[in-house]
């Protein structure tokens, strides 16, 4: 253990978090403001997820940590560590053993249950921030339900591209009500916003807190004659020869080979125990 | 395979270890005490508690000397570091007119009472390198004065009995503190000031040089400038007094600004203000034109679009803790949002091929 209180944050600020917590989930999508705390690893590198799995874990909790799909990317390690340092729980990679997993651009390929509490680290929490840089204006149109621009926008996408140029932070409307900024997850993972655990979404930087209770619809904006479409890499994982996961593409030579490989590296492994065998795969199954 | 390396864990720590001992540096030459930074880094230092908001010279040195010499580093470990301690209470404003000058000058006025003092200053100093301290840097004791007893008043207030220059209005409100409470905007003048000395010395730098330059000109002269030290005083509900519990280093600039009247105002002098932990003048001198140039629309002054008079803008970015933290995140893995944007791009691309091809038929 160590000289800090139980995960790091004093009981003050925790309840404060708290608060803003359950705000977040009384009003689907709203943005709450937060008097975010300085942590010890610098803002843009998961200071909201942090606060908010901070205010959320309680020593009974198993926690999990992935960036990129992944437990074993760098800094899913170093704030999987901080945890583990802080507030001595028990962490775990698998998806179905964890009570609270904190997660930067993605959405585990496993559904989660309502046993669990899926916590974004999300860098710019408002959607129409590139549309309107004004933090009071946008507040303003959030409040007036004025979102327009936002379809200008993909409206404009359409006239230009042909499509909606959107591939991840694709915006969606929360209970009917509020357009909120997914964080920078890929579309595909767009369908399962709609689930059984709690989402909650931290930004400390922009100070904000705004959360998705279980169970909650939750629309990708799109039009009737261009319906939202989640896409992936349009391949089977190179591993486990999953079709339904969302693929990474990695670049194996110079001379332009590449893989595509299952980027829920827990999901993935799951598989190749249970047998499934990819194009360039191993057999792994005991 | 890239895939299936399981070395994260690894590559940190020993990552780490390297970076002790890059920090460390050649183990011929001796090591940097704290003290040493403390005394002879000063400046470093005094930048340190500022933008780091903790007046503790000790602790600022350490944060450098951990930092390898990256002031917004050491910055960063002093903000993450003040926000772990308790709050015992909130200090009385302490009175700068009280302050046991080093230095104190005015530009507007030959002679004032209290004098012009130039203090330790780099001012006229000429910026040739001094080979000497290469070899060995002792000094002889510099010559000494009786110190000044009696307070130095403020030179504003001598305009201020002239009733030529606009008078700041009297508020008994606690001010805001944006360390915690989530920022909104209009920000008021409180949150401003508190936001503007510990931001970032460059930007603030570079606000203020913008409004010299133009954008938003404003034709600052420098009132005055002093730094000394001044006492801290805290009311202790137990005894039912204030008792002094130390003293701070502090720099102060008011800037007595032209201005011609406005829709609301008279002609008359107008202020800017400056006030920042430790021998800080740039920043107190820069800040104190940023302060005037963000005050235009109390003054009932036009918004000419320059950046130095937006406050969401500059509230927003001045902040080198924020700043450094969201722009080097870049760093950090991004391969499946990049993932999406490749599969995008490679579909719209085929797509206005196709549709080139098709026109090329036709």
């Amino acid at each position: 253990m160590s000289d800090y209180n139980f995960a790091y944050l004093d009981e003050q600020t925790k309840r404060m978090i708290r608060r803003a917590i359950l705000k977040g989930l009384a009003v689907p999508g709203y943005q709450v403001p937060f008097a975010s705390r300085e942590m010890p690893m610098p803002y843009g590198w998961g200071t909201g997820g942090v606060q908010v799995s901070a205010a959320a874990l309680t020593p009974e909790d198993t926690f999990k940590v992935i960036d990129q799909g992944s437990d074993d990317t760098t800094n899913a390690v170093s704030i999987r560590k901080f945890f583990e340092k802080t507030a001595g729980v028990a962490v775990t990679e698998e998806t179905e053993k964890a009570t609270v997993i904190q997660t930067r651009h993605r959405i585990p390929e496993a559904a989660l249950t309502e046993d669990q509490i899926l916590v974004y680290q999300v860098p710019i929490p408002e959607p129409l921030r590139f549309l309107e840089p004004r933090e009071t204006e946008t507040r303003k149109m959030h409040s007036l339900e004025e979102y327009g621009l936002m379809h200008v926008k993909l409206y404009e996408d359409i006239s230009q591209h042909g499509a909606i140029a959107t591939s991840y932070a694709y915006p969606v409307k929360v209970a009917d009500r509020y357009v909120m900024d997914p964080s920078p997850i890929p579309k595909f993972d767009n369908p399962k916003l709609e689930m059984a655990a709690i989402q909650l979404f931290g930004a400390g930087r922009e100070q904000r807190i705004y959360a998705v209770p279980p169970y909650t619809p939750v629309v990708s904006l799109d039009f009737e004659d261009y319906p939202f479409e989640a896409t992936k890499a349009d391949h089977p994982c190179d591993l486990c020869g999953a079709e339904d996961s969302y693929l990474d593409e990695v670049i194996l030579d110079d001379a332009g080979n590449r893989m595509f490989v299952c980027s829920d590296s827990d999901y993935c492994r799951c598989r190749r125990e249970a047998g499934h065998v990819g194009r360039l795969g191993v057999e792994t199954a005991a | 395979m890239y895939v299936a390396v399981k070395g994260g864990e690894r590559a940190i720590e020993n990552a780490h270890a390297w970076l002790a001992e890059e920090r460390r540096g050649d183990t011929s030459v001796a090591e940097l005490s704290v003290a040493q930074i403390r005394e002879q880094l000063a400046l470093g230092v005094n930048r340190v508690m500022a933008e780091g908001s903790l007046y503790d010279p000790d602790l600022a040195a350490l944060a450098i000397k951990q930092a390898r010499g990256d002031l917004i580093e050491a910055i960063f470990l002093i903000r993450a570091y003040r926000t772990t301690l308790p709050r015992f209470g909130a200090t009385l404003p302490v009175e700068t007119g009280k302050m046991a000058c080093d230095r104190r000058i005015s530009a507007t006025f030959k002679d004032a009472p209290g004098g012009q003092v130039l203090g330790p200053t780099f001012d006229y100093t000429h910026r040739l390198l001094d080979f000497k301290l290469a070899a060995e840097g002792e000094v002889a004791e510099a010559p000494r004065a009786e110190p000044r007893e009696e307070a130095t008043p403020h030179i504003t207030e001598f305009l201020q009995g002239e009733d030529i220059i606009q008078r700041e209005p009297e508020s008994e409100a606690v001010p805001g503190d944006l360390t915690r409470q989530p920022m909104s905007f209009p920000a008021g003048r409180d949150i401003r000031l508190q936001s503007l000395t510990r931001g970032d010395e460059g930007f603030i730098l570079g606000m203020a040089y913008s409004t010299q330059r133009g954008y938003a000109r404003n034709h600052a002269f420098v009132g005055e400038l002093r730094i000394g030290t001044v006492a801290v005083e805290l009311d202790v509900p137990e005894l039912g007094f204030a008792i002094e519990i130390g003293e701070v280093e502090l720099t102060e600039c008011e800037t007595v600004n032209q201005f011609k009247g406005s829709k609301t105002e008279p002609p008359q002098f107008t202020r800017g203000y400056g006030l920042v932990f430790g021998q800080t003048e740039r920043k107190a001198i820069a800040m104190a034109l940023v302060d005037r140039a963000l005050r235009w629309r109390e003054l009932g002054e036009d918004f000419l679009g320059a950046a130095a008079q937006d406050e969401e803008f500059v509230l927003s970015h001045s902040d080198n803790i924020q700043a450094t933290g969201f722009l080097e995140h870049i760093k950090l893995p991004h391969y499946v949002d990049f993932q999406s944007e490749l599969e995008l791009v490679r579909k719209l691309r085929r797509e206005a091929g196709e549709d080139e091809a098709r026109e090329a038929a036709e």
